[in-house]
């Protein structure tokens, strides 16, 4: 290697390394980002069977049922269309998890059609709510997230 | 009076950071040699604005000390009823408090560097004084404009609403401010770097200038990140360790261009090598250091940390950071190429790996910030997407783990040049103690990929780092090259515990009815009982958990399952039982109409030298910091006396000159 060019070549190689985590970066964040669903845009356009995805809504109003282990929780996610997604949850529910309340499931949909959440997120308190429910009744958290989720990317 | 006099000094401060500016800039354009009247300010202008902007943080210290409930930040973050620990740490658990103590720490440092630094040409501090004056500027209109934290109610509160109790805990004693003054004492490393653009003064002399302040945020940034790491995994009862949440990417991104930084000027240091490079990096780090204040403080976030939703707060910051970083690029676009051409090296020698290095440190930082960026680009097309562990862990591994392979040959690289013949004992050991300890862990059992790797690096690491010290007599290596062993050592450590809490934690989750047994790993844990309990500001249902460790003695763990009632929030305590060789991991959860008890138990094996490797990390940096200033002031007190005797010499030689 000419040293005269030593500079030029370092420039080169750390350009390059950028541009690749860069793309890198790009590509895997198409295949590994979580995308958002309403319980109606699942029904409509599922998601593949094992992606990892979030679903926001709102827990059906006495559908929240115990499995006989105490800690498997089942109930029906629902937005504003009749649409109701069930949900599979193992795990200490979130405080403020309860009927009629907004809630955002992150996991994948099982074969069977029924959501598998690995993790809950509720209203905690006033000051810290999950981005997609922020400033949301929990009527209204559905309606809302519906007019400001137009689209999925696939 | 309180907030008034802190208010006062905070307008006197930005007076003063007016001042500086203009003072350096005339020191900057006064050149060398010649004086200008103005120049002379720059220096006590700095100090005493650093006393200014500390005494308004003190007042607002005592004022939620005393809870003055006629102040409105202290009436809605804190609370008569709080324990007086947890009033005190409230004062930097809000948006005002904890921009004032950044502001109060940047203040600190740079009235520090005027203060003591005395080895810089005049003109090279003059232009480094005014950055650092523009830079305190802006923060000080932030905070007067848009954040005042000493703004009075017109009506006094009865009450006030109290601090989200997820943040009272000793964890915000430590965490926030540690992280602060990480942050910022990079901006003493980016007025440096600027200063000697500038003044076209980027040499060995001006990198040991800058080295012990990046040395000392560095340490200061891994002491915080390991402080919140370990914060968030007791006190969110989620058993993790690392989010990937953006909060935590906004104090890891400046971690890893200070880590970069580090290496590069202690190359530009010795060997006089990556004088642009460095620069960059000094611009680099401070960007995401204000990049992760405008995440954290713009409430473009939401996490527990984000306590300001306010558009115009997050517009001003975003203004500021455009202002500097957007100038700081400009400037070094303008004159990085009248900088002169550093000594060059080989591709194999020391410097050829640190660069290798910092290259990769960089693939990590856009690998991260690109990951923390992308729901907030995606939002503006209206599509939201959340971006975890399944991009950040895989994606940054591509990068990290050649930077590991390469750090444990690269401290036993000659500088300049060097065969790899050289070192092939060394490289063959470190290549069979990484395959060995990955076949040997996968013929116990199958583990996903990544831990597994994880396991063989550090087992890798560990030796490498300690091979610097072979053949050498170890009472005479320098304390600098102690620091960088044990903080390799420290990395191997971390990572070790990161691969065995991936690879072999084990969990249970269970309803258990009192006077039940479920059994985790080698402990039998028994539920005794559930009881409420109470404390200052709330109360809880208690589990009394009995766990014995193959069938010996019982200890007793305690979780709770706590309600706060100012602000009404419901917390998760979790219980910890730490062993040598890992920790038990246990919470509670709800009742279950039957009567039984949801209990969630962890065991983690090793999860503790996660902590301990960062704290390893940072006692490398402290031990690097002493080495280098010791070996400066000799250097200083040796160039001093020689000085001294050329003067006498000449002084005697003087008539008879040639």
């Amino acid at each position: 290697m000419k040293a005269k060019h030593q500079r030029l070549v370092l420039v080169v190689i750390a350009l390059l390394a950028i541009v690749g985590a860069g793309l890198l970066a790009a590509w895997s964040l198409r295949n590994q980002a979580n995308y958002f669903y309403l319980p109606e845009q699942m029904a409509a356009t599922p998601p593949d069977i094992g992606q990892a995805v979030r679903l926001g809504g709102m827990v059906q109003p006495g559908s929240i049922r115990t499995e006989a282990d105490g800690v498997t929780v089942n109930f029906m996610v629902t937005g504003n269309t009749a649409d109701a997604i069930p949900v599979r949850y193992s795990g200490i529910l979130p405080d403020l998890f309860v009927e009629g309340s907004g809630v955002v499931a992150e996991g994948s949909l099982g074969p069977d059609g029924v959501f598998l959440a690995t993790n809950l997120l509720a209203k905690h308190d006033e000051n810290y709510v999950p981005k997609e429910l922020e400033g949301m009744g929990t009527q209204q958290a559905a309606k809302v997230a519906a007019e400001t989720t137009v689209g999925l990317v696939q | 009076m309180i907030a008034e006099i802190g208010l006062a000094a905070l307008w006197l401060a930005a007076a003063l950071a007016v001042l500086q500016m203009v003072s350096g800039a005339a020191a900057l354009r006064a050149g060398e040699g010649a004086v200008d009247p103005l120049a002379i300010y720059a220096r006590p202008a700095a100090i005493v604005q650093a006393v200014l902007a500390v005494l308004a943080f003190l007042m607002l210290l005592w004022a939620f000390a005393i809870t003055d409930l006629s102040i409105k930040l202290v009436a809605t973050n804190s609370h008569s009823m709080k324990p007086l620990i947890y009033k005190l740490t409230g004062t930097w658990g809000n948006h005002e408090g904890s921009m004032l103590l950044w502001v109060g720490v940047l203040a600190l440092s740079g009235g520090l560097l005027a203060a003591f630094e005395k080895r810089l040409p005049q003109n090279t501090m003059g232009a480094t004084l005014a950055v650092q004056g523009f830079v305190a500027l802006g923060f000080y209109a932030f905070l007067l404009l848009s954040s005042n934290p000493f703004e009075r109610l017109p009506v006094p509160a009865v009450e006030g609403t109290g601090l989200n109790p997820l943040l009272q805990d000793i964890g915000l004693a430590i965490h926030p401010p540690t992280l602060y003054a990480g942050y910022v004492g990079l901006s003493v490393a980016f007025s440096l770097a600027m200063g000697a653009l500038l003044t076209r003064e980027v040499n060995p002399n001006f990198a040991r200038v800058m080295r012990p302040w990046v040395l000392g945020a560095w340490v200061l940034l891994t002491l915080g990140i390991t402080a919140g790491s370990y914060w968030a995994y007791y006190e969110l009862g989620w058993g993790g360790w690392w989010f990937w949440d953006p909060v935590e990417n906004a104090s890891f991104m400046p971690w890893l261009a200070a880590t970069a930084l580090m290496h590069s000027v202690s190359v530009l240091a010795a060997r006089d090598a990556l004088r642009t490079w460095t620069i960059m990096l000094g611009v680099l780090a401070f960007s995401m250091s204000m990049l992760g204040t405008f995440l954290v403080r713009s409430g473009v976030l939401t996490s527990v940390h984000a306590f300001a939703v306010d558009p115009e707060r997050g517009s001003f910051i975003l203004a500021l950071l455009g202002l500097y970083i957007g100038g700081a690029f400009t400037i070094f676009a303008l004159r990085a190429g009248a900088v002169a051409e550093g000594k060059r090296f080989a591709a194999v020698s020391r410097e050829g790996a640190l660069v290798f290095n910092n290259v990769m440190l960089s693939a990590i930082l856009a690998i991260v910030l690109l990951g923390t960026l992308y729901p907030l680009l995606t939002e503006a097309f209206n599509v939201r997407v959340s971006v975890g562990p399944p991009y950040f862990n895989p994606a940054s591994a591509i990068f990290a783990v050649p930077m590991f392979l390469v750090m444990a040959v690269g401290p036993i690289l000659r500088w300049k040049d060097d065969k790899p013949a050289r070192i092939q004992f060394e490289v063959m050991l470190v290549a069979a103690l990484l395959i060995g300890v990955i076949a040997a862990v996968s013929f116990f059992g199958s583990f996903p990929f990544l831990p597994l790797l994880g396991l063989g690096l550090a087992a890798a690491l560990a030796v490498a780092a300690i091979l610097p010290l072979r053949g050498r007599k170890l009472t005479r290596v320098p304390v600098a090259t102690w620091g960088m062993v044990i903080a390799h050592f420290g990395v191997a450590v971390s990572l070790f515990g990161m691969a065995c809490e991936g690879a072999f934690t084990e969990e249970r989750l269970a309803a258990v009815a009192p006077g039940g047994t479920e059994q985790v790993g080698d402990f039998s844990v028994t539920l005794e009982s559930v009881t409420p309990v109470a404390g200052p500001n709330w109360t809880a249902l208690e589990a009394r958990l009995a766990v014995s460790q193959n069938g010996g003695a019982p200890v007793i763990l305690a979780p709770q399952a706590r309600n706060f009632w100012s602000p009404p929030q419901a917390t998760s305590e979790s219980a910890l039982l730490t062993r040598w060789d890992g920790q038990l991991y246990a919470v509670i959860g709800n009742q279950a109409e039957d009567g039984r008890w949801q209990i969630r138990v962890w065991w983690k094996p090793f999860v503790t030298f996660i902590w301990y490797g960062g704290l390893l990390i940072a006692l490398g940096g402290v031990l690097a910091i002493a080495g280098r200033v010791r070996v400066d002031v000799k250097r200083r007190s040796a160039v001093a006396k020689a000085d001294a005797r050329r003067a006498d010499l000449e002084a005697l030689e003087a008539q008879p000159a040639e």
